[in-house]
């Protein structure tokens, strides 16, 4: 490889830049390969999801306006500027890909038991990374200020304005005031264009730099057997190219998604008009929305809306704090234990959003 | 029989070597009608805005609002396409109109009804009134003139 690049332009590359570890490092890294290899592909299908974003969010700010032309300006890109409804549509189910990858990694990670020692940090930060690309996805949802997205923030604020004391000032604070304005969708847009990225970034860093340090963590059934019996595959080529196979395809399907079921525009937003009967919030925040709702039903007034907060909140909070309770391999009982919580977190997490869904009213838009 | 063997052999090695080129042709091909398919949506939705403007261009005639009413030894400014015009009203009742984009660097000269002449700011071009010529300063070439038709009330301006 080096070669061809012309010996002496690589070794003046390489005694500059260092060039000659790296790349010592990528040809002698192996990747384990077992029958549980294909839930290696999430993580690396999220970052292409990530990557994809990056690009078509800067594409977006060349015609978007936050602010009071916000709605004309999506308008626009939807209508006026050649394959603007693309670029959009794009960016919006790479958003919904891209976290729905990010959960089947989070969840294939957490029952291969990836979060133990020493890997604990890169559980944590991928749970920040995470929660960082819901508050992506909530803050973009606001910002072509079509109805549904009024709505959606008008609702989703009000979450943490029952908190007691702090919450109003908090709402508003982040709104810009007791109302969804312009203000709100400037903040939301600062938010989403560069404090998110700005915080977000790093911490993918750091998270991509653990998993060279550690290695991809092996299931317990490949860790019973002796190490002779193991098999891997080189880094590079073979899993660099059967990675780019995958973003191939993930790359097709979010282009058949995308021109198949362009992302829609509501009407514009109007602050006097009654809100639409199946308002609901994107598929990701639909099980705490649910979750919110039931204990409202089950609990009336402020006191089914404190339970149902505090029931979602510790069941995120006892998952975060997975790896300190179910440290090694020796955690035997512990281990069993934290599968079958993982399975009702997972059962929870789907039959919520289902019944989420189930419950909306039909309506033709 | 050893001569056989090698032949074969050299005969199979020429062929994966075929299979090589052929598989790293039709790769590079591939990869570059990817590239092709992300890229010409991207490189449309960018140049957007200069295609607009590019028809807009295409525009022959425009009627100069409120032209009529402008006074003698006076100018107006005007949109013809995309870009400023000037229509100026001679002392002898006379029309003229020029592109008013300096052809020095671009700016927008202006008419001095002092001097009777079009006066460039950014690098004293100067410019005749009636005809558009380069008269002084860095201008290379007199302004684009248009074709002035007043009838009824109205002002048409034309290219010429």
């Amino acid at each position: 490889m080096p070669e061809s690049l012309g010996p002496k332009v690589y070794s003046w590359l390489d005694e500059r830049l260092g060039l000659s570890p790296i790349l010592e490092l990528a040809l002698k890294k192996r990747v384990p390969d077992h029958k549980h290899s294909f839930w290696y592909y999430w993580g690396g299908i999220t970052l292409f999801f990530f990557i994809v974003m990056c690009f078509t969010g800067v594409l977006l700010l060349l015609y978007y306006r936050p602010g009071d032309g916000a709605y004309e300006s999506v308008q626009q890109i939807n209508t006026q500027i050649k394959f603007g409804w693309l670029i959009r549509s794009i960016h919006s189910w790479s958003a919904n890909l891209m976290v729905a990858a990010a959960f089947v990694h989070m969840f294939s990670t957490f029952f291969m038991k990836a979060y133990r020692a020493p890997r604990e940090f890169l559980w944590w930060s991928g749970f920040g990374l995470l929660s960082l690309a819901m508050v992506f996805g909530f803050s973009g949802y606001l910002l072509p200020m079509d109805d549904l997205a009024y709505f959606a923030t008008k609702v989703g604020l009000s979450i943490p304005a029952v908190m007691p004391v702090v919450g109003p000032w908090i709402a508003d604070l982040v709104r810009g005031g007791p109302d969804i304005t312009a203000y709100t969708i400037s903040r939301f847009f600062a938010l989403h264009v560069v404090i998110l990225p700005a915080l977000f970034i790093p911490l993918l860093l750091l998270h991509l730099g653990l998993v060279q340090q550690h290695g991809m963590s092996i299931p317990e059934s490949e860790q019973q057997k002796p190490e002779a019996e193991r098999k891997s595959i080189p880094f590079f080529p073979n899993f660099v190219f059967k990675d780019l196979a995958v973003w191939l395809v993930a790359l097709n399907v979010l282009a058949l998604l995308a021109v198949a079921f362009p992302w829609p525009l509501g009407p514009a937003a109007d602050p006097l008009a009654p809100a639409p009967a199946d308002i609901h919030p994107e598929w990701y925040f639909m099980s705490s929305f649910q979750i919110l709702k039931a204990f409202g039903g089950w609990f009336p007034g402020v006191v089914g809306e404190f339970l149902g907060i505090a029931f979602f909140n510790a069941g995120v909070v006892l998952w975060a704090l997975v790896p300190l309770f179910d440290p090694n391999t020796k955690s035997g009982q512990w281990g069993r234990r934290v599968t079958w919580f993982g399975f009702v977190v997972l059962a929870v997490l789907i039959v919520t959003t289902i019944w989420g869904y189930a419950v909306l009213p039909a309506v033709a838009h | 029989m050893s001569e056989n063997q090698n032949t074969s052999g050299s005969t199979e090695q020429g062929a994966s070597s075929e299979r090589r080129t052929f598989l790293k042709v039709a790769a590079c091909g591939v990869g570059a009608a990817w590239a092709g398919m992300v890229g010409y949506p991207i490189y449309r939705y960018i140049a957007s805005p200069v295609e607009e403007a590019a028809s807009a261009d295409v525009v022959t005639e425009v009627e100069v609002e409120k032209g009529a009413e402008l006074p003698k030894n006076a100018a107006l400014m005007f949109k013809f396409g995309t870009k400023p015009a000037m229509l100026i009203h001679h002392d002898d009742d006379t029309w003229s109109a020029f592109l008013a984009v300096c052809t020095h660097l671009g700016c927008t000269p202006a008419y001095q009804p002092e001097e009777k002449r079009i006066f460039c700011p950014c690098h004293s071009g100067v410019y005749d009134a009636h005809s558009g010529a380069n008269v002084a300063g860095p201008p290379p070439k007199p302004l684009p003139q248009f074709k002035v038709a007043v009838a009824d009330g109205k002002v048409v301006v034309s290219r010429a």
